[in-house]
């Protein structure tokens, strides 16, 4: 159980995390959400004690995770793949951590194994592609059979075969009761991996949530009508409570009335109907709906064309 | 928990943990950092192969001269002139080592690694300066002793090499008495007699691998404090090589109050072995070691405070 509690980070006059509040729970995956510079890797960093909050606590199991009598064995991390020392062996760099956690040396061999690395295992890291690197980082994280699993971006450019070996890894980890907490920029990563999300942007906490929950708050389906009696159509709809909008196009986006009861009320009120479609909006969308306001660096939009609707607290 | 499914490999369960992480697993884990580098065994070997092989390459020159021109013989230092090319280039070499055993945790991004690992930050530093300042030791120890030996055995035969295992008597002055034959060093008379006693001898080979491993953990602490190889070793260069040469270029009556509160005086005077080295303005050999070591438990300080005080 890893609980974050009004965390805030400032990195000179910039403030990159900002009040965050969240809890992880043990035995599900928990998506960390957000586009790039939101605050993720910080808040990371911020739990395992790399970078020291400004303000707010950081507890695992109770505890600062320094304060843990052997933290290898409570969280397995992998921040940055990369973040070893190219001229070590991948065997060595595993025994020189295994060692600071007082863990056996046969667990270096096995979790070599795990990650199909033992042919290079004598080889000098810096040699490695970014996928075995990736492998390697994991390998690591397995060390001390951790209950919690932290992982920072972790398919970022892997090939299809690694973000399915990740993937599945993943679920393996859950499966086992472990706590997997997994940060991305990418909703769809999420999608078929996450039980629990928690969104940030720009370092504000945006949702916290279970899947379901977003799926459901989120997908907000509307439905497209395209009609020659346009303006007598939308005032019908609107004198029923649902919400209609003229598109450029001609076509009318209406919200709070499903196709049925549109088709209905275009039937009574004796309207010829040339569309009645349903626009479910995907996870992506919504997610991106959701962060649309909080991205930190945005390519230049003329400003009509921004969404504006925001979903859930925070905002 | 006891597999994993996503492999054929398989996780045996851990032992049960008792006590905590500390500073044993600590020692253990930075010692397989020193040793599963190459440029470790770089650093120890050009520090052998340097102060060795220079060492008796001058000490080969001077086995010459001995013998050509023995005024030369008067109040020949044999001992700090073996172990000149070791506290003057060996202290660089290794002073390299230093600052690179925390600076390449930086460069390479490796201390994100060993702090999620490990965070108690003030075990981890101290297990890298403990298990640094041992083998750097041990090493300085052997590159001391056997220049030492090897300088000796090229000067055999002048009778002014040093020994450690007994007094050895040098003549104290050379008097010049005429110029000699064209083609032939002038005439000398030797007068007065030094005698430089085994127990001098091995306090000048055991404080010079001192000294050098008090450079190096002045290096050791510029790179905590600096946490960038080429900066640590910049700075380290100009503390040690410099900083000496802009005092040597002050006004006498300046350099001489000054001189003998900088690092490097001490290799200057823990090496020398006879009477009158020319070292009248520095302190001797031990005070000034104490100013050495002075500055690497302050700089050690100031590197353990940033270590654990900065965001990794």
């Amino acid at each position: 159980m890893i609980e974050v509690r009004g965390l805030t980070k400032r990195y000179g006059a910039k403030t990159a995390v900002d009040s965050l509040t969240f809890g992880i729970e043990p035995g599900k995956v928990t998506g960390f959400l957000g586009p790039n510079g939101a605050g993720k890797t910080t808040t990371m960093r911020c739990i395992l004690g790399l970078d020291y909050a400004d303000e707010g606590t950081v507890t695992v199991d109770g505890k600062s995770y320094p304060g843990l009598a052997y933290p290898m064995r409570e969280v397995g991390a992998l921040i940055d793949a990369k973040a070893v020392h190219g001229g070590r062996s991948a065997r060595n760099h595993l025994l020189c951590l295994a060692q600071t956690n007082s863990l056996p040396k046969r667990r270096v061999g096995e979790v070599l194994e795990l990650v199909g690395l033992t042919e290079v295992a004598g080889k000098r890291s810096k040699g490695f592609s970014l996928g075995m690197s990736q492998r390697l980082g994991i390998a690591a994280t397995l060390l001390g059979d951790p209950k919690v699993l932290m992982f920072d971006e972790p398919v970022n450019g892997l090939d299809p075969e690694g973000i399915l070996w990740i993937r599945n890894l993943m679920r393996a980890m859950a499966a086992e009761g472990r706590t997997v907490f997994v940060s991305s920029h990418l909703m769809s990563e999420m999608e078929h991996t996450a039980d629990h999300l928690i969104v940030i942007g720009r370092g504000k906490l945006i949702a916290d949530c279970t899947m379901r929950e977003f799926i459901a708050g989120s997908s907000g389906a509307s439905v497209r009508v395209r009609t020659p009696s346009a303006e007598e159509f939308v005032r019908a709809i609107t004198a029923k409570g649902a919400t209609a909008a003229t598109d450029e196009d001609g076509s009318i986006e209406v919200r709070g009335m499903t196709t049925e009861q549109l088709g209905d009320l275009a039937f009574s009120e004796g309207i010829r109907l040339h569309e009645l479609t349903t626009v479910r909006a995907s996870l992506e969308e919504a997610f991106m709906e959701l962060t649309a306001s909080s991205v930190e660096y945005r390519a230049d939009v003329p400003s009509d064309q921004q969404p504006s609707t925001t979903i859930g607290s925070g905002v | 928990m006891a597999t994993i499914t996503t492999s054929d490999a398989r996780l045996h369960t851990l032992p049960p943990a008792t006590g905590r992480a500390g500073l044993r697993g600590a020692l253990a884990s930075e010692f397989t950092k020193l040793r599963s580098v190459r440029s470790t065994y770089w650093a120890l070997g050009a520090l052998l192969i340097v102060s060795i092989g220079v060492g008796a390459l001058v000490m080969g020159g001077e086995s010459g001269s001995l013998t050509h021109n023995p005024g030369n013989k008067a109040g020949f230092d044999g001992t700090q002139v073996s172990l000149i090319p070791f506290f003057e280039i060996g202290q660089l070499i290794i002073g390299v080592l230093g600052a690179l055993t925390i600076t390449s945790e930086y460069s390479t991004g490796m201390i994100r690694t060993s702090l999620t690992a490990m965070p108690r930050r003030g075990v981890v530093y101290a297990a890298k300066a403990i298990v640094f300042t041992s083998v750097t030791l041990v090493f300085a120890l052997i590159t001391s002793f056997v220049a030492f030996f090897v300088g000796q055995a090229m000067v055999a035969g002048t009778g002014v090499g040093a020994s450690l295992f007994g007094n050895v008597k040098i003549p104290a002055n050379a008097i010049f008495t005429g110029p000699g034959s064209p083609g032939s060093p002038p005439k000398v008379t030797l007068q007065g007699i030094d005698v430089i006693s085994a127990s001098t001898v091995l306090r000048a080979v055991v404080g010079t691998a001192l000294f050098v491993t008090l450079v190096a953990l002045i290096a050791f602490g510029l790179g905590a404090i600096i946490r960038h190889t080429a900066g640590a070793v910049a700075t380290v260069i100009g503390l040690m090589f410099i900083i000496p040469v802009v005092i040597q270029a002050l006004p006498d009556s300046w350099r001489w109050d000054i001189m003998r509160f900088f690092p490097d005086a001490a290799g200057r005077v823990i090496s020398v072995t006879v009477s009158g080295g020319g070292n009248q303005h520095l302190w001797s050999s031990w005070p000034q070691m104490i100013v050495t070591a002075c500055y690497a438990v302050g700089l050690l300080a100031i590197g353990a405070y940033m270590f654990r005080k900065r965001d990794a």
